[in-house]
């Protein structure tokens, strides 16, 4: 590129390895190899096999792809049970070793088992698949047939994108989170930020646990944007080798960072000081405010679940509310662990205990209710609010019905209350 | 002659394809087509019709039965202010022709329209404009002229195993 004036940002560092070019600037249009592909039992073989069989191919390298079942999971009726298998039987005929049959959502279950790693190019048949941004990678969503068309090749085309820098400095109050920063990032920056990266970053994100970026990188869908990401560091690093993953090349993974002089669509400074926790009403994630200004809406159900809003630390969050108290008379509190391992080790820290003491019904590890896929999805008319990152009209039952979001704190309180509440009193022993 | 179908801002992937009717076969699930907001659309929707929308068009999810939908009940193409980038993706990939057009606010619903999608020009026969459209990128237009991404890829397959 001819007056190379300013540095690159992460995404064009990581799009450029891809491409196997020297230098890549946003909207150059480039094809990149692919590090990893994956999809889910609902995006994946059922449709990739038929596209498969016509172009007469297999997978181009196996090793480099992954399948989770975390939709149809369990099996409820013939369709799902035929669903799943189709995902089994294509796992052992294409030698997909990465196959992980209903141990929990993708987005959860591939970090888990180390398969995200920094600078890597990823493509996923899920339009979350941004949550591996959190880890200094590349990750974009991409439909059915672009997924198969990856998958016969390990390869696509795309438009590099500008990124938009987002800077949090501060630090949270207790009871605020970052799903609370992403809730309110959707009413500030709305929800139509198209073929642009977001990333992350600033004193607040650094000090995050990785489950917390997890939160900021996956919900850069509901901005829009084509990816969000996070730079990697000791907090990557450190994540990565207890999962017995460790990253070969630190030095590399650190130079990932977006240059001092790098060129943004947009920079937006905040300060989480004076972030209070957030609650987006029906029937958009946009359409947030904050919870202080919620105390009358009843509810008929509480959801604790999915990619974003069931980690064990939201599971913890929701257990620090619900602790020594009972989910109120007239409203169900429904918990799926994100993943078996979620489920595991909250059973050994005493969290599934004061959940189902609080009275919580326990659900299978999969997206479940929050893509309308799974139990425990709503009847005309009723209310619930959720921890989940979506509340299109319709997404969760009858598009009749009302979905709130808010944080696993913000879930927890409604659930004890029967009403929409902010949940800090709950922390502070105020409540 | 076609009909417009105009919707709004922010239709999103849950109103094109709503998720617990996923199971259904893809003729019997377009037949749900954005139903929340318009339950006459897909039984009154006639093969060429055209539909306009507003700003992101498509936001949501990745599931490409938003297009699929659209197409299997005859849409000629889609013409929005502006797209989300998957369903974006996923309307080319079928071959589903989805244009950038900012005048959608002089489009009525029920307007007669004639557009072709080839040479880029849409007219509205109701109100007498004619509109010159935002080229599709030459890379996707030669997807959607071998009829989308897998009869593309197979061309291109078979050219490299000649």
């Amino acid at each position: 590129m001819v007056g190379q004036v300013s540095g690159r940002t992460l995404v064009e560092k990581v799009i450029a390895k891809a491409a196997g070019l020297p230098d890549v600037r946003a909207g150059d249009l480039v094809t990149a190899k692919v590090d990893l592909a994956f999809a889910h039992d609902s995006s994946g073989p059922r449709r990739w096999r038929p596209l498969l069989e016509e172009l007469g191919v297999g997978l181009w390298d196996p090793a480099k792809v992954a399948i989770v079942s975390d939709h149809y999971v369990p099996a409820v009726d013939a369709e799902s049970a035929a669903i799943l298998k189709t995902t089994r039987d294509f796992a052992r005929d294409y030698g997909v070793s990465n196959f992980f049959d209903m141990v929990g959502i993708c987005h959860l279950v591939l970090p888990e088992h180390g398969l995200i790693r920094p600078g890597a190019f990823i493509a996923g048949g899920d339009s979350h698949t941004p949550t591996a941004g959190a880890f200094g990678a590349y990750a974009a969503g991409y439909g059915a047939t672009d997924m198969a068309a990856i998958a016969a090749t390990g390869e696509t085309w795309l438009a590099v994108p500008e990124t938009i820098r987002v800077e949090w400095s501060g630090s949270f109050a207790p009871g605020v989170t970052a799903k609370d920063v992403m809730l309110f990032l959707c009413r500030e920056l709305g929800m139509d930020n198209a073929f642009k990266a977001v990333e992350f970053a600033g004193p607040l994100v650094e000090a995050m646990p990785m489950a917390e970026r997890m939160v900021l990188a996956n919900m850069a869908a509901e901005l829009g944007a084509e990816t969000g990401v996070v730079a990697p560091d000791a907090v990557t690093f450190a994540y990565l080798a207890a999962r017995g993953a460790p990253v070969e090349d630190e030095a590399a993974a650190l130079a990932l960072h977006s240059d001092a002089d790098a060129a943004y669509a947009a920079v937006h400074r905040f300060d989480a000081s004076d972030l209070v926790p957030q609650i987006a009403a029906p029937h958009t994630p946009a359409n947030t405010r904050d919870a202080t200004e919620f105390n009358e809406i009843r509810i008929d159900q509480a959801y604790i679940g999915a990619c974003v809003g069931a980690k064990i630390e939201d599971l913890r969050m929701a257990a620090a509310v619900l602790k020594g108290r009972r989910v109120a008379p007239g409203v169900r509190l429904l918990v799926a662990p994100g993943s078996a391992r979620t489920a595991e080790l909250a059973a050994r820290e005493g969290v599934m205990e004061t959940l189902l003491a609080a009275g919580a019904v326990l659900m299978p590890s999969g997206c479940g209710a929050c893509a309308g896929m799974g139990a425990g999805i709503l009847a005309e008319g009723e209310t619930c609010i959720s921890s989940t990152n979506r509340n299109f009209q319709g997404r969760m039952g009858h598009a009749g019905a009302n979905v709130y979001l808010g944080s696993p704190y913000a879930v927890a309180a409604a659930a004890a209350t029967g009403r929409i509440v902010d949940p800090r009193p709950f922390l502070t022993g105020a409540a | 002659m076609s009909r417009a179908f105009v919707f709004g801002d922010a239709v999103d992937t849950d109103l094109l394809a709503p998720g617990n009717l996923m199971k259904l076969p893809p003729a019997e699930l377009a037949q749900h087509c954005l139903r929340a907001i318009a339950p006459d659309f897909a039984s009154t929707v006639q093969p060429g019709d055209v539909v306009f929308a507003g700003a992101n068009f498509g936001l949501g999810s990745s599931r490409e039965q938003a297009a699929v939908s659209l197409r299997l009940l005859g849409v000629s193409a889609v013409l929005a202010t502006s797209f989300a980038r998957i369903f974006y993706r996923n309307a080319i990939n079928l071959g589903l022709p989805a244009f950038v057009f900012p005048q959608v606010g002089e489009v009525s619903d029920g307007d007669r329209i004639s557009l072709d999608p080839v040479a880029g020009r849409l007219e509205n026969i109701t109100t007498g404009k004619t509109y010159a459209l935002t080229p599709i990128p030459p890379h996707l237009m030669a997807m959607i002229d071998d009829g989308g991404l897998i009869p593309h890829l197979k061309r291109r397959l078979k050219g490299a195993a000649a």
